[in-house]
């Protein structure tokens, strides 16, 4: 009795066991995978067509209101919902046509004149006319920092604060807006570019801002349509989108999926035809596999390592230097980038205009590094505190193992780093109070200015926000702060250039790498262009 | 018995406060500006200086904690920093979706459980013993980030047979009503949408369920082995009586108390929302909104999930312990 039971155990069990070994056993291989279910239209001659594009990202997006957020996730999806009046070029920053069609300062630089683009019309029917552009100026002007925190960073203020750079904002009959700035702007296009600063339907704002932010309404090529949070954001196609023959794609649904491999798993099992942030170990596997193919983001960022100036022994320039000397940044490129970024010498990245090439970067080079601390009495070292990033972030894939490699580069010239690590807001609350030896962070441009990197960063100014490092140099600040307001073109790259200079004498960051952030997409996916922003415009990614 | 519940009842309102209090004060302490954090890298000092005042972060402690129990005690449970949506409205869907795969998981860790555990007990010292214990310490000391990840590559990815993750298929999304999905197709008669979901809980449920499993498959084990050995049993085994209905009839009775407890805790625990699992699966339960609103320091939405996560903590047990008088009429509550 007792052993039937048992033999019929041994059956079940045995049962079980199999089908998991079978399950475990199928090889590695490629290709043997049956497609992915795809929603998909027939066209006429019957052929299948694959009209829905669904994106996997880390995160969800805090807001649809694109205005109102701070966040990369919001504007992924907001850049497909709205249009700014002049748009970035499709893979760089230059200035191109978007609502306007055509701009033009005036001599003084103070007067912009704006033509807009005529038959545009809102996802709720409003009409886009010089109207609804003066009514989104006016929202903007009329808020505060916390409705809306870029406008605040980009233009300096609200109306009747004093750093306020917009004077007016008027429209001169149906189709042309006049811009008012109170004093010259030299980045000022490239702000009005800003996926921030989309042009939303007045009637659709008007009814409320808290309710709008979770029903946008724009002139983009894709309208709303749902939204679960935590989940999906789904957007279909707008029918009477101005730009005939686009969008390309019917619906695309943007899926959070946090976890790198996880996404991975998804692009990969054929849950989602997209995916953002490949970690860089994971890009040969996307390159060999056949149904797969890898995107590279054009690099607009800086990963670094910040040197708290306030802090002695860093208050001395050659201790600066000598860590600067001592770091081999190729060899941390080589292993935790794939390869997939450049070394950094100046604060920003090449791609922008103003980049010193001349700037010779500090070489990997223990032995100069040593000399230097000798030659300010630290031949014996000291002990500092290395801050390493807790999250990966495209400029920094794996902050603690670069933590590891930058300690042992140190202990080579006699210094003894210990690794700190805290969770991430408290990591850059620490650190902005100036509470760190030395930093790991990292910075991705908004517009492909170079103010957008050296002001924001190393200025005086912006000690206590994004100046981690308390460095300060009053003929830098100068020279920043004539930059801002310098409207010729190449007089401006010369003072940036003059600035990158000084930044690499006084050393307060060891720039590391310029990273080039990874997408993996499906291998019949075309037109997809990502863009160095991190914003992808999606309008004429199609299915071949 | 009603008196009973009144009693527990009641005594949740110290256990609560104590609760919202200690909340309070743990997330102050850690480093963070809320409004720093909302208004991004960019801001300038003024202007996170403003928003500090007008989230009223800039008054005394004891001024935010009561002005905080105050809208408690109105029903109000506050409103997102980050979002500016009431937490209220924003919660449900987490809570729905975690309560969701939690419960889904718990079926299947009782009933997996349970029934190793009884049979290890049944069979001790058999290799059947042996096995399912082992299994069951694997079971609790598996990572379940490696786990999940495997789960994924094996029946995903290398097999199509499950979805990698999520609570539906994408592309033919489910109409919410409830946010439980599987009710929300049922009533809608839309059964295949049904299967999907199905699918979707497949995964992410047995990854949250293998530590339950494990837990209760030992937990039964032990209580069996122990009632096993009692007068009452050899009794009934001498009277003849079938072996299958003296372990699952009469000894199952006596044995499941503690085996409850295990559950009610693992339940209460599971409806915390289980970040990992959520995390892998892409699952857009309450744990993960918690772990985010950490992130963000979000206060309000931090104190308020918290305080509903405890609160469902704390009904379960008291479920647990009426279900004891059900089970055992020895019990009672008078």
């Amino acid at each position: 009795m007792r052993k039937k039971k048992l033999g019929l155990l041994v059956l079940m069990l045995l049962l079980v066991l199999s089908t998991a070994l079978a399950a475990c056993g199928s090889d590695a291989g490629d290709g043997k995978k049956e497609e992915g279910k795809k929603e998909g239209t027939k066209t006429e001659d019957g052929k299948n067509v694959q009209d829905t594009l669904v994106f996997g990202r880390g995160g969800d997006s805090t807001s649809l209101d694109p205005s109102r957020v701070t966040e990369g996730e919001s504007f992924k999806v907001t850049v497909n919902l709205y249009e700014t009046l002049l748009n970035f070029g499709e893979q760089d920053t230059t200035i191109t046509p978007g609502l306007a069609t055509e701009w033009e300062p005036s001599e003084d630089g103070l007067t912009y004149t704006f033509k807009l683009r005529e038959g545009v019309k809102f996802h709720d029917g409003t009409d886009f006319n010089a109207d609804a552009v003066v009514k989104n100026f006016e929202r903007w002007a009329n808020g505060d920092a916390e409705k809306f925190p870029y406008y605040n960073s980009m233009f300096g203020g609200f109306k009747g604060d004093e750093g306020h750079v917009i004077e007016s904002v008027t429209a001169d009959g149906e189709n042309t807006v006049l811009i008012k700035l109170t004093r010259s702007q030299a980045p000022f296009l490239k702000n009005i570019a800003m996926s921030m600063f989309a042009i939303a339907s007045p009637t659709a704002f008007e009814l409320g801002d808290d309710q709008f932010e979770r029903k946008p309404v724009g002139t983009g090529p894709f309208q709303f349509v749902e939204w679960k949070p935590n989940e999906t954001i789904t957007i279909e196609k707008f029918d009477d989108y101005w730009d005939e023959g686009l969008p390309k794609l019917q619906k695309i649904i943007f899926r959070s999926i946090p976890d790198n491999s996880a996404r991975l798993n998804a692009l990969m099992a054929g849950d989602i035809e997209l995916a953002d942030g490949i970690n860089p170990s994971d890009g040969k596997s996307i390159e060999d596999n056949e149904k797969l193919q890898l995107f590279e983001r054009p690099s607009m960022n800086v990963g670094y390592l910040g040197l708290t100036v306030t802090r002695p022994p860093f208050d001395k320039k050659e201790v600066r230097q000598a860590i600067n000397y001592a770091i081999d940044k190729q060899s941390i490129v080589d292993s935790f980038f794939e390869g997939r970024a450049d070394v950094a010498k100046n604060p920003m990245p090449p791609s922008i205009s103003g980049y010193n090439d001349d700037v010779e970067g500090y070489e990997y080079n223990p032995e100069k590094a040593k000399e230097l601390l000798k030659s300010v009495g630290l031949e014996d070292g000291f002990e500092m505190e290395l801050w390493a990033m807790p999250v990966p972030r495209p400029y920094m894939p794996d902050g603690k193992k670069v933590a590891e490699v930058i300690q042992k580069n140190l202990a080579d010239i006699g210094i003894t780093a210990k690794i700190v690590s805290h969770e991430w807001a408290t990591y850059l609350e620490l650190a902005s109070k100036g509470d760190a030896d030395a930093f790991m962070l990292g910075w991705t441009g908004d517009n492909g200015d170079a103010d957008n990197f050296l002001y924001v960063l190393l200025d005086e100014d912006n000690i206590g926000s994004n100046n981690y490092t308390y460095y300060k140099n009053d003929e830098l600040h100068d020279i920043l702060i004539a930059a801002q307001t310098e409207v010729d073109e190449e007089k401006r790259n010369e003072l940036y250039k003059k600035a990158q200079v000084i930044i690499h004498e006084d050393a307060p960051w060891v720039p590391l790498a310029h990273s080039t952030p990874l997408l993996g997409g499906a291998k019949n996916l075309s037109g997809f262009l990502p863009h160095p922003t991190g914003s992808d415009l999606l309008s004429k990614v199609e299915f071949k | 018995m009603l008196s009973y519940i009144g009693k527990r009842l009641l005594q949740l309102i110290p256990v609560l406060l104590g609760m919202t209090f200690i909340v309070f004060m743990i997330i102050r302490a850690i480093p963070g500006n809320p409004a720093q954090i909302i208004l991004g890298q960019q801001a300038t000092k003024e202007s996170v200086e403003a928003l500090t005042i007008k989230l009223g972060l800039d008054n005394p402690w004891y001024v935010q904690y009561f002005k905080y129990l105050g809208d408690l005690f109105k029903g109000d449970l506050g409103e997102s920093m980050r979002t500016r949506a009431p937490v209220t409205d924003e919660i449900w869907p987490y809570l729905a979706a975690t309560f969701e795969l939690a419960l889904f998981a718990i079926v299947i860790a009782v009933i997996i459980g349970i029934n190793a555990g009884i049979i290890s007990a049944w069979f001790q010292n058999s290799w059947f013993d042996y096995t399912a214990m082992i299994l069951a310490l694997v079971g609790v000391s598996m990572p379940i980030f490696w786990l999940g990840l495997m789960g994924q590559w094996v029946f995903a990815v290398e097999n199509p047979w499950l979805p990698t993750g999520g609570r539906e298929e994408v592309r033919d999304p489910v109409n919410a009503i409830t946010n439980l999905y599987v009710i929300d197709t049922i009533i809608q008669g839309r059964f295949d949408q049904l299967w999907q979901v199905f699918r979707h809980l497949i995964l992410p449920g047995l990854a949250l369920a293998t530590i339950p499993m494990a837990i209760i498959a030992r937990m039964t084990r032990s209580s069996m082995l122990e009632v096993m050995r009692s007068d009452y049993i050899r009794t009934a085994r001498a009277k003849g009586q079938k072996m299958f209905w003296v372990v699952y009839k009469h000894a199952l009775k006596n044995a499941i108390i503690p085996v409850l407890t295990i559950i009610g805790l693992q339940m209460g625990m599971l409806l915390g929302g289980a970040i990992l699992t959520e995390t892998i699966f892409a699952w857009p339960g309450v744990g993960r909104y918690i772990y985010d609103a950490i992130g963000f320091r979000d206060y309000p939405v931090i104190q308020s999930s918290i305080l509903i996560v405890a609160l469902f903590f704390v009904m379960i047990n008291l479920l647990v312990d009426l279900l004891y008088s059900l089970i055992d009429p020895r019990i009672k509550y008078d």
